[in-house]
């Protein structure tokens, strides 16, 4: 974001403005004019307050780099859970650290109901500096008070970099930030750098389904912004002797101001697993012929830790539900390990799984897609080779 | 109600072969449809539609020949359809694109809600409908599972999040981004089709929205793509035959080894 606030030749120098602005950057000179310092953020609170309509706010795309040379730092929007930051936002804080090579200041932002000991465990996981907002209100996520309380941080705060997780929460609010401060976001990135030479951010991401991977800059605004994939970074290993700084952030009435609510919120039942989450997925396709066999999937999945995923196909036919579906109109996973027990492998569900760390499949069908690209392929009859796994493994283990 | 609903024309992935050479996306002959998640949102818009009256109307921002989804839109129910094409409008990012589509909704006026479909399957950004959203400076619904309640004033809706669901109530106007749950599309019928033949579509380009080419397509993004890369191919592993039993031990050799430990 960069621009300019306009003063017009109509102001009086009332003083109206100064009083409303956030970060005392208006003043009234000798001239009876009002004057604009550059700690303006450009929150354009000032605009409506002015009698005589003399404020403009004008955002300018291609900020010169004296403009952007003014943002610095990292920051990275905490994302709770269960009253605890998620896996995820420990994993950017990883990557903050990494993108920081020791020179940039990473902070972290956390807006909830009831910190408990997150600003300490988020030191610990890399941040220099821990910035809360706290409010009741806070306890479950809304677009509009994340919104107003991000944008805030940003404007006041100048960081050159915002990460926030591709959840639903990241992917929800970021793109509102964006357009808000009028600069670029990238979405779902699963590579970041630092270009050496520019020292523009990389954002590198799957596009088209994951076959093809595009790098992205924003080089003409600030911040630059990202959502990152979570799985992909790694976090960093707790350093219970890093210190930093906790500062709270005053709610004011406008950040809490909302045109929405949540009325309720409905945990998923204890028993289901987030398929996106688990380090073994075992997927059922057409192959399954029908609801009943899935439970020889369950039994596997069960004996292994894992959970049961499906093809478009099996759930289409009703044999599984729809959260279980991998691929393009379903879910992307990437476990550690992922089984495709007849699957043929056509490209949709491909591209919702290809990025798992190993791929074994199971299928009658030697030409099956799924054979190119698995990394271990077993051809055979899926209603013979599974229970006898489920044997061998229960025997393995006694 | 005045419903909008955006879609976006994409290519066909399911006709889209992967060279298994080179590892490249061979695109040459791909067909072009409308967004398989764009056809829950409309048909979301089309049913409170039937259940509160009004109108229901299509909009895309594309090159000319995008106009075939708006036909597409209209043979399955929309009313109308309006196609957002300029050359000005080329190579936008989202925040271009979504400057754009939040002008358009402005010059439709009193318009009650706008439904997206969760992302598209080309660009997988998610992040149109949220930033028309703040063009607007309207609230949203992302990731929406089931529309509950629809009255003049107030949506209610499900959230689909990671650890459960999110019931929220938004007052109205709002931008909703609707999830493959929430319904299931209905299929053209022959007096759609018979209507999507005649029906004219208008075509509003960069004049037509107030807008200047400094704030659309490649001109007003903050983001371009530097690099495109193909991923490294998968190439197939080893393939195993035999019994059954043979089959199953090498099987739980690789799975136990591979971190199934618990």
């Amino acid at each position: 974001m960069s621009g300019f606030l306009e003063i017009k030749d109509s102001c009086t120098g009332c003083g109206i403005c100064v009083k409303t602005c956030p970060v005392q950057a208006l003043s009234i000179n000798e001239m009876k004019r009002a004057v604009v310092s550059d700690d303006c953020t450009l929150c354009s609170i000032c605009i409506d307050s002015c009698p005589f309509e003399s404020l403009a706010i004008h955002h300018l795309f291609g900020g010169n780099k004296e403009e952007l040379a003014k943002y610095s730092g990292i920051l990275v929007l905490c994302e709770m859970r269960n009253g605890l930051p998620d896996r995820s936002t420990y994993e950017l804080l990883g990557e903050a650290r990494k993108l920081s090579a020791g020179e940039k200041e990473v902070s972290v932002l956390v807006i909830t109901d009831d910190p408990h000991d997150a600003p300490e465990k988020l030191i610990h996981a890399g941040a220099d500096k821990v910035i809360k907002a706290v409010h009741e209100s806070f306890e479950q996520f809304s677009t509009e008070p994340w919104n107003s309380i991000l944008t805030h941080v940003i404007r006041v705060g100048k960081p050159e970099i915002v990460l926030a997780a591709a959840t639903t929460t990241g992917r929800d609010v970021m793109p509102r930030v964006s357009k808000s401060l009028d600069t670029g976001l990238t979405a779902d990135c699963t590579e970041l750098r630092i270009d050496s030479e520019s020292g523009m951010l990389m954002q590198t991401r799957p596009a088209f389904g994951g076959n093809i991977m595009a790098t992205i800059v924003c080089d003409r605004t600030r911040p630059q912004m990202s959502t990152v994939r979570p799985g992909v970074m790694k976090p960093m290993e707790p350093d219970t002797s890093r210190t930093g700084e906790v500062v709270d952030l005053e709610v004011t009435a406008e950040m809490v101001k909302n045109r929405s609510k949540v009325l309720e919120f409905i945990p998923t039942a204890g028993d289901e697993v987030d398929i996106t989450e688990a380090e073994i997925v075992i997927s059922g396709g057409r192959g399954m012929k029908n609801p009943e066999n899935f439970a020889l999937l369950h039994d596997l999945a069960h004996l292994l830790g894992g959970t049961v995923g499906a093809s478009r196909a099996a759930v289409d036919n009703g044999w599984i539900e729809y959260p279980r579906q991998v691929g393009q109109t379903g879910k992307t996973v990437q476990p550690k390990t992922y089984l495709a027990v007849g699957i043929s492998g056509a490209v949709q569900h491909r591209v919702g799984m290809q990025s798992s760390d190993v791929i074994y499949a199971v299928n009658k069908d030697m030409d099956a897609n799924i054979f190119q690209f698995c990394t271990e392929g077993f051809v055979g009859d899926l209603f013979e080779i599974v229970p006898a796994l489920v044997k061998e493994i229960q025997k393995r283990r006694g | 109600m005045k419903f909008v609903v955006a879609v976006k024309q994409v290519p066909d992935t399911a006709e889209v072969r992967i060279d298994p050479e080179r590892g490249t996306l061979i695109r040459d002959g791909v067909p072009s449809i409308m967004n398989p998640f764009d056809t829950y949102a409309l048909e979301e818009a089309m049913k409170w539609r039937d259940e509160l009256g009004g109108a229901v109307t299509v909009i895309t921002m594309g090159p000319p020949q995008a106009e075939s989804v708006l036909r597409e839109a209209i043979s399955m129910g929309a009313d109308d359809a309006i196609l957002i094409s300029d050359r000005a409008f080329a190579g936008a990012d989202t925040w271009a694109t979504s400057h754009t589509l939040a002008a358009a909704v402005n010059e439709l006026g009193d318009v009650d809600a706008v439904f997206f479909g969760k992302q598209a399957i080309d660009g997988d950004t998610a992040q149109t409908g949220p930033s028309v959203a703040a063009s607007l400076d309207w609230p949203q619904i992302t990731f929406v599972g089931k529309v509950r309640e629809l009255s003049s004033k107030f949506i209610t809706a499900e959230r689909y999040v990671e650890t459960g669901t999110q019931v929220v109530q938004a007052e109205l106007p709002v931008v909703l981004t609707i999830l493959k749950d929430a319904n299931v599309p209905r299929v053209p019928s022959l007096r759609g089709k018979m209507k999507s033949r005649k029906a004219q579509i208008p075509v509003w380009g960069l004049s037509d929205l107030g807008l200047t080419g400094d704030e659309t397509g490649l001109n007003g993004s903050p983001t371009k793509v530097v690099v495109t890369a193909t991923p490294d191919p998968r190439t197939g592993g080893q393939i195993h035959q035999g019994s059954a039993e043979e089959l199953a031990s090498k099987l739980a050799d690789l799975l136990l080894e591979e971190g199934g430990t618990s």
